[in-house]
């Protein structure tokens, strides 16, 4: 465990000093076609903008830190908690063929809550209805750790989100804030993620700006961080207001913008700067 | 007295919420002139030095964030989104140059570059910046007097 960190410190530390010699690399980014209608020729992974060492630290999954989660998860997987004495595993058995896929078309249509949930929800709704076990706040440990175990059993797939029937109004509202610009800054998602992407700007390559790696093990942050956190992290950064996790706002977001990247192979746990 | 205090009261309200109003910038107007500012901001020429400082302060200006400028090639990580700004002396009067930094949507339309002298007209403003502009007027200024050094 020790010489994991260690070695973990010497990526961090390499891949730190490869992003300021980044400019003068040519990067080659491959991607996948997109379908008829998508907003990009090419869909590409956040993946593919990242320097080679923080690419081989994602590829190897003893090296990669976001595999301490899944790890960690894994045994609260088989835990009873809450009145009902039950644990994930009493219901669903074992994640790696129950839970295949499940990850990789999230959001999802909820009938009973006439809405779209997505993983985080999901996981806190069987907590709550099913064990009967107090919901895990957003952005805890034991959260996004179970979010990035269960993702992680759709590891290689292809996002498949659906976005047409009771989706499609909150398709059209996840776009409309996509295109929106927001704060001091006046910036919207797409004025980097959409015109900008491949571009450096500062010490970073703009990506596309997809999901299909969260939730993702930041260096700068030294933790796996949810989707809606990063979410919230660029609002911020554009000096505005942003919307709350799990609010409708940005799950109708996280919808759209698992579309943008329709396609791609689910990385959980992913490695970004 | 009952109705005394009552009023009194509501006058300590009515005085309170006029403060607040007053707290609350007015919008900020630009003297356009054919896609231009011509009047100084502060009504005085400003400052190269400290514009360069406000131009590379990362809470300031951040310019650098998505220009480059070779003469600061010490400073790392110049950005890619917007031109370089080079010679950019040359290609603008001081009165562009000033309508560019204030609020560059006036000019181009569709840029992504932030309006850095505009105070209202903006979503979901955190509220610590609610009625501020990026930068002050003076900041202006001296940015766009560093620009003109940049022949």
């Amino acid at each position: 465990m020790l010489s994991r960190y260690i070695r973990l410190a010497v990526a961090i530390a390499a891949a730190a000093s490869v992003a300021t010699c980044a400019s003068a690399e040519e990067p080659e980014r491959k991607g996948i076609p997109a379908p008829p209608g998508h907003v990009f020729k090419t869909i590409i992974s956040g993946y593919q903008f990242r320097s080679k060492e923080t690419r081989a630290l994602q590829d190897d999954d003893l090296e990669n830190p976001g595999f301490l989660a899944v790890e960690r998860a894994a045994d609260a997987w088989k835990k009873v908690e809450g009145s009902e004495g039950k644990s994930c595993m009493s219901c669903h058995g074992e994640a790696e063929t129950s839970m295949k896929g499940v990850g990789a078309a999230m959001p999802k249509w909820d009938d009973k809550l006439a809405k779209p949930v997505n993983l985080e929800q999901r996981i806190n709704i069987c907590r709550s209805e099913h064990m009967k076990a107090e919901p895990w706040k957003f952005k805890s440990r034991e959260l996004t750790d179970m979010t990035t175990f269960v993702r992680y059993q759709s590891h290689g797939m292809p996002v498949a989100v659906k976005t047409d029937g009771p989706m499609s109004p909150w398709f059209e509202r996840g776009k409309q804030t996509y295109y929106t610009r927001y704060g001091q800054l006046d910036l919207a998602c797409a004025s980097c993620h959409e015109r900008n992407n491949g571009k450096f700007m500062r010490a970073d390559f703009l990506s596309q700006g997809q999901t299909n790696g969260f939730p993702t093990y930041r260096l700068r942050d030294q933790r796996l961080v949810p989707l809606h956190e990063r979410f919230e992290g660029c609002m911020f950064d554009v000096r505005a207001e942003p919307f709350k996790p799990l609010s409708d706002e940005f799950l109708a977001l996280e919808l759209y913008v698992a579309w943008r990247g329709i396609g791609l192979p689910v990385e959980t746990p992913s490695v970004r700067n | 007295m009952r109705r005394s205090l009552m009023a009194a009261f509501a006058l300590c309200l009515a005085a309170g919420s006029a403060l607040a109003q007053e707290a609350v910038k007015e919008p900020i107007r630009l003297d356009v002139v054919d896609d231009s500012l011509p009047k100084s901001l502060t009504g005085a020429p400003g400052d190269a030095v400290a514009g360069k400082k406000v131009f590379l302060t990362r809470t300031l200006g951040n310019c650098l964030a998505c220009h480059q400028v070779t003469s600061l090639k010490t400073e790392e990580f110049h950005g890619e989104f917007g031109p370089s700004l080079d010679g950019v002396a040359g290609r603008y009067t001081e009165a562009q140059l000033r309508l560019i930094v204030a609020d560059p949507k006036r000019i181009f339309t569709d840029t992504v570059m932030p309006a850095f002298f505009k105070n209202d007209g903006l979503s979901r403003v955190r509220p610590e910046f609610v009625g501020k502009s990026i930068l002050t007027a003076a900041q202006v200024e001296d940015v766009v007097a560093y620009l003109k050094t940049l022949n």
